[in-house]
């Protein structure tokens, strides 16, 4: 049994990627990623970290550096937030292209304009598509578990991807929680040294990211999105093996009180805490509400959410994120394009809420599930909404 | 192989005999800058691993599922080689330190073209070398963006006709002057900056070996005639590079530790700019006011040049 500490999510998050020995890490300074570069920075300052630590002139170069570095064979990591994630954007489909295990932390935060330093998914959502296996964080114990983890996952050779780890901007970043941190042997235990499949080193030269025209990119589009979902087994292996040796369970989707509900929220991310109380309230008043959580969100957990929700007659997704012009927020599509084929489907609905760091409250949530529980025909089921908007 | 008869019997010691780029690649005949790249490669031996960003040379030498690369190479994108090399050599450092990899020095070069160098690639590279890593950037000037098709950059010289910047009833071409891109450089108070040419291969050879052996960053800025961008005949490569340091468009020089020093290979008087102009479609409109106006630049330039190499004696110590 370890000791619970109290950290900032942060610091606890670099604590974690320093146990996980990196060999280099190359970041840039945003809000509300920065406590995590600032510690990591004193971890290699204090010599209690072996690593270079490489403070670049933008998140292009930090990305540009950490995938040098990789490809040199060197563990290496960075963590960004925001408009820095956008920046990053031109690099991220050629890191897991380049099948380089680089771990990134993403503070998520809301995208300008204008600009807003506070908490929304519109930073990753926009990153979708670019090969990056991608989880979602509730809780600061989860951000440590997940960043260690990821290491694991990114450098399983069956898998060879990026990955990124989403903990929410301030509302889990710079919350003090209460962290259990793995033992450096326990970590060592878990997580063998980096093994690359070839490195940029003379003695044995190699190209990398050579130039393809149409006679093999489609080849090496379907290569990478075949390792992506190949990743899915490797992911619930080094997740059964960390609650084995952790005693704390990861799934693509977690379900609390869901299975008898009649109407499930589904959320991504820190909201999820928030949420449960909501289900608490409205169950000890005897109305039938569940939660989903959506942690693994890249490769996309098909197979699972389906089988949360299959008793439901009412689903509610929220979103952190606007598709402008589009069919709902990303979840929200990216759902229901899931139950598309299913012969019953709950009726679904979408409430984008907590934009730019807009606070969402237990009493929200519990709204929501009684404003669609009182649409008896389903009117506004297919249809999204801007929770708490002024107009 | 030797691809050159004679090799050793006229270049005996000199130059590296290993062909670390190899024959086969796409460059356009008469490439000047393919030729740079492959006396770089010999000047740095084996141990080295380059960064390349887009461009000419990315493209000829690494079509999948072929390479012309015979030492360690990568490419991710075009603004982007400096910031990459210098994450390739923080990761090499940090595992040779803990005796992960062979205990050998390896060289790590960030290369660019004169666009990928002086302007998309502008702040990785001050960046990188303002971070001090233990790199070699070589930016291989071909003076425009050849690889899209001859477009205007901060490299293309006053009064060249490019199809950005095109010559017209009332345009002279490129309405700017190139951007000074060692003198940049230099500003970074970097070990070692230097300019190079391949017209000019033993002072070519020496610099590189130079900036090998030197502990931290250096800047190489290398002059790559473009026959088929500058609308000049593919066989004259190698002489339009040497009329180029001839008249003192392209000086080759030196600055080691802020100290200045112009290349043996500099003629003590410089020819005029006009036979460098002449034989080149991308000048051919512009009238002798023109060409006197910019004779004129380049002699201020060199100048000023000379007085730094004769009278400028506090460098960085």
């Amino acid at each position: 049994m370890h000791k619970r500490v109290g950290l900032e999510v942060t610091v606890a998050v670099a604590e974690a990627v320093a146990l996980c020995r990196i060999d280099m890490a190359g970041v840039y300074p945003i809000t509300p990623q920065s406590h995590i570069a600032e510690h990591l920075s004193n971890l290699v300052a204090d010599g209690v970290l072996d690593a270079e630590f490489v403070t670049v002139e933008s998140e292009h170069s930090a990305m540009s550096a950490v995938i040098g570095a990789s490809s040199a064979g060197a563990r290496a990591y960075t963590a960004t937030a925001s408009q820095g994630l956008l920046l990053m954007n031109e690099l991220l489909p050629i890191a897991s292209a380049m099948r380089l295990p680089i771990t990134m932390a993403i503070a998520n935060r809301a995208v300008s304009g204008p600009l807003n330093i506070l908490n929304d998914h519109s930073d990753i959502m926009p990153q979708r598509d670019t090969g990056w296996i991608t989880v979602f964080a509730e809780n600061g114990q989860e951000s440590v578990d997940l960043s260690i983890q990821a290491f694991k996952i990114a450098e399983h050779p069956d898998v060879m991807l990026p990955v990124c780890v989403n903990i929410d901007g301030f509302q889990l970043t710079h919350m003090v929680e209460p962290v259990e941190l793995p033992t450096q042997e326990e970590v060592d235990a878990f997580l063998p040294p980096f093994v690359p499949h070839a490195t940029l080193h003379p003695s044995r030269p190699v190209t990398m990211g050579a130039f393809s025209m149409s006679d093999y990119f489609t080849e090496i589009m379907k290569a990478k999105d075949e390792a992506i979902k190949n990743s899915k087994k490797v992911i619930l292996d080094v997740w059964k093996e960390w609650e084995e040796k952790f005693g704390r369970s990861y799934k693509p989707v977690e379900s609390y009180r869901a299975d008898d509900a009649d109407v499930v929220l589904l959320t991504m991310g820190s909201m999820g805490e928030t949420a449960g109380l909501a289900i608490d309230d409205l169950r000890a008043r005897g109305i039938k509400a569940g939660l989903v959580k959506l942690r693994l969100w890249r490769p996309f957990p098909f197979a699972e959410l389906k089988a949360a929700i299959k008793n439901t007659k009412k689903l509610i997704v929220t979103d952190r994120a606007v598709s402008f012009g589009g069919p709902g927020g990303p979840v929200f599509s990216e759902i229901k394009s899931a139950l598309f084929a299913e012969a019953s489907r709950p009726a679904a609905y979408n409430y984008i809420i907590g934009l730019g760091g807009r606070d969402v409250t237990v009493s929200d949530f519990a709204n929501m599930v009684e404003t669609v529980m009182a649409d008896a025909g389903n009117k506004k089921a297919d249809t999204y909404e801007f929770w708490g908007v002024r107009e | 192989m030797n691809i050159v008869e004679n090799f050793d019997l006229f270049a005996p010691r000199l130059i590296n005999h290993q062909e670390l780029f190899s024959p086969g690649h796409r460059a356009c005949s008469g490439c000047a800058e393919v030729l740079a790249v492959r006396l770089m490669c010999k000047a740095l031996g084996e141990n080295t691993v380059i960064a390349s960003a887009t461009g000419c040379m990315e493209i000829v030498s690494s079509m999948f599922p072929t390479t012309a690369w015979r030492v360690p190479w990568i490419h991710v994108a075009f603004e982007n080689a400096a910031a990459v090399a210098s994450g390739v050599e923080a990761g090499l450092k940090a595992l040779r330190r803990k005796g992960r990899i062979d205990d050998r020095y390896v060289k790590v070069v960030g290369m660019a073209g004169d666009g990928g160098t002086m302007d998309i690639g502008f702040q990785a590279l001050s960046g990188a070398m303002e971070r001090g890593h233990d790199m070699i950037y070589v930016c291989f000037d071909n003076e425009a963006y050849m690889n899209t098709g001859i477009q205007r950059s901060s490299g293309t010289p006053m009064g060249a006709s490019t199809t950005t910047a095109p010559a017209g009833k009332v345009s002279i071409g490129q309405k700017t002057w190139k951007k000074n891109m060692p003198e940049i450089m230099v500003a970074h108070n970097i070990p070692y900056v230097a300019t190079v040419c391949p017209s000019f291969p033993l002072d070519f050879v020496r610099k590189l070996q130079k900036a090998r052996s030197i502990e931290g960053p250096s800047y190489i800025h290398c002059f790559s005639v473009c026959p088929t961008g500058w609308r000049s005949p593919s066989h004259s490569a190698i002489s339009m590079g040497r009329l180029a340091v001839e008249t003192g468009v392209f000086p080759l020089f030196e600055v080691e530790n802020g100290h200045y020093s112009m290349s043996p290979d500099m003629p003590r008087k410089l020819r005029p700019i006009r036979d460098y102009f002449k034989p080149q479609g991308r000048f051919r409109h512009l009238t002798d006011e023109d060409i006197d106006l910019i004779q004129h630049k380049v002699d201020t330039e060199f100048q000023k040049l000379v007085e730094k190499t004769k009278y400028l004696k506090t460098g960085n110590e």
